[in-house]
């Protein structure tokens, strides 16, 4: 029997997830490759909300700061620990989507676009604005979350790149099986039903403004997870996290790679966030290399880089 | 079963509908014909919802539905297979039958989609492809399938034969035939006045927004008028 696209692409990611630490030569490596699963998190966020949805939003950077601060400030100020605060960003971009959520969503196309970046700078100004509480632009330290001591404690060593890297993987990978879920149930079906026409999943009983809605909220729980997840590793937080460049790179990184499927999108974060570092051997270049590419793959592989490669194998094969 | 009164509609300013009255028993098959732009594709849309009720009042099945939220509607009823075939394209067509059906969760969910491929053998040879791929035909039987998913008690069907063959116009009008037998009240709107009248038990025309003449769909064959602006005989 063929195996389901949801498990195959699980399978895909898990062994990859898996294989990869072999071929890390340094502590480095594992950095950089944590920084993949987090980025890959966040993106699987943009694809329910515009692979699935056709929704889009340039202000999704605005959850990860909600998350990464509530990871900083909670510890401090109500005494919660750093794993609880993650929940609690969680819960706080929940609503706050929720909030948002209802008038901007009527708007459609690039009007959605420009509200949800009006919404992502509100956050980030907040932040550096607000600096008796955030510390400004200079941001502030976040608290220890202390699993790899506790983990050490019963044995198991991890220096700190391989526990966040381990960490982040499996946010990731927990991430990518619930986005997965929800493609094939009912709800997922209904989104990709609006996508297509709104005035036909009206018809059908769907309600599309709710439908957008916990699209939309869902999207912004994976954004803040990921956000607090950075935060936590870093031990830092600067309200660069909120910044309109990294909701942007966002949405570049799933559409990079192909924001209709959880695979191609994160496979569009590994590339955005290798790129820039492979790229170092052409010096001052880099920004070029790096725009030229992105262009020459929106030019050629349209659907983005999975979705595009896996269409021009299957042409051939026929 | 359904009754409208009065109805109007409007785009903007632009009122497409001027009152318009209809009424459909349990069990008809009626039909809505006139010439394009008479506002036969509003009308349809202002019952299920989709088109905001400017004035007048729809009663469906003894209840006033003009306020009810279009998306609520399929759940009392009522349910609208839309002009061009709007499926779902990025879709399979298994995923399509499976949101026509999206307000139920129960087991017959999977019996009616068997029903909807014995009426559409062609649809079950597709299941799993991408309903955008099928042919405007196929699409059309896509179209019906889905809106019978959701168990309606009355169909609205816009223009099911637009754009097709003639020989697939026949075969869709077979359907719309056996749907009476299912026991699925039918309001069909056509620009196919001579195929919706033979269908039909009965029949209004539509001329700007106004219903002009209504009668059994042999009167309406029959009528000298009908037959010089409609059906071109």
């Amino acid at each position: 029997m063929r195996l389901s696209h949801k498990y195959s692409a699980l399978l895909v990611l898990l062994a990859v997830v898996a294989v990869a630490p072999l071929f890390f030569p340094s502590s480095y490596y594992y950095r950089v490759a944590s920084l993949v699963c987090v980025n890959g998190l966040a993106v699987i966020g943009i694809v329910i909300l515009t692979g699935y949805a056709g929704q889009i939003s340039l202000g999704h950077a605005g959850f990860a700061g909600i998350g990464a601060y509530a990871c900083a400030l909670a510890p401090v100020h109500l005494g919660l620990h750093p794993g609880a605060a993650l929940v609690l960003g969680a819960l706080v971009s929940a609503g706050l989507a929720f909030l948002v959520g209802r008038p901007i969503l009527r708007l459609k196309g690039y009007y959605l676009g420009v509200a949800s970046l009006g919404f992502g700078i509100l956050v980030s100004m907040v932040l550096t604005n607000e600096s008796a509480i955030t510390g400004g632009p200079d941001g502030m330290q976040v608290a220890d979350l202390g699993l790899r001591g506790w983990l050490a404690g019963i044995g198991l060593r991890l220096t700190t790149g391989q526990f966040w890297y381990f960490v982040n993987a499996l946010a990731m990978l927990i991430g990518a099986w619930l986005a997965l879920n929800l493609n094939e149930r009912a709800t997922g079906r209904a989104l990709r039903a609006l996508h297509g026409s709104e005035t036909a999943a009206a018809t059908v009983g769907i309600d599309v403004a709710r439908a957008k809605l916990s699209a939309f909220v869902i999207s912004a729980v994976y954004a803040s997870v990921a956000g607090s997840l950075l935060a936590l590793q870093n031990r830092l937080v600067t309200p660069d996290i909120a910044g309109y460049m990294h909701s942007i790179e966002m949405v570049t990184m799933a559409v990079l790679g192909g924001v209709g499927s959880v695979l191609g999108a994160i496979f569009g974060a590994a590339v955005l966030t290798l790129l820039p570092q492979v790229l170092t051997a052409f010096d001052q270049y880099e920004q070029i290399a790096l725009g030229l590419i992105m262009m020459l793959v929106m030019i050629y592989l349209r659907q983005g880089i999975v979705p595009g490669l896996l269409a021009l194998i299957r042409g051939r094969g026929t | 079963m359904l009754v409208v009164e009065g109805l109007r509609a409007a785009y903007g300013r632009i009122e497409v509908l001027h009152g318009i009255d209809i009424e459909i028993h349990s069990g008809e098959i009626v039909t809505v014909v006139g010439a394009n732009g008479a506002g036969k594709t509003t009308l349809l849309k202002t019952i299920v919802g989709a088109q905001p009720v400017a004035g007048g009042t729809i009663t469906f099945r003894g209840e006033n539905i003009s306020a009810v939220p279009g998306f609520r509607r399929l759940a009392r009823g009522l349910a609208l297979s839309p002009e061009g075939r709007q499926i779902f394209t990025n879709l399979s067509v298994e995923e399509n039958l499976r949101l026509g059906a999206y307000l139920y969760t129960d087991t017959r969910v999977d019996k009616d989609m068997d029903d909807a491929f014995a009426m559409f053998p062609v649809l079950r040879e597709k299941r799993n492809l991408n309903a955008g791929g099928l042919s405007g035909g196929q699409q059309q039987m896509l179209a019906i399938a889905r809106a019978l998913m959701g168990r309606p008690s009355c169909l609205l069907l816009d223009e099911p034969s637009m754009g097709l063959a003639p020989l697939l116009v026949a075969q869709i009008f077979e359907v719309v035939k056996s749907l009476k037998a299912l026991g699925v009240t039918v309001l069909l709107v056509e620009q196919n006045a001579f195929g919706a009248l033979s269908v039909a038990d009965r029949g209004y025309v539509m001329e700007t927004g106004m219903i002009v003449l209504s009668g059994t769909g042999r009167e309406l064959i029959e009528n000298p008028r009908i037959r010089e602006s409609y059906l071109g005989l």
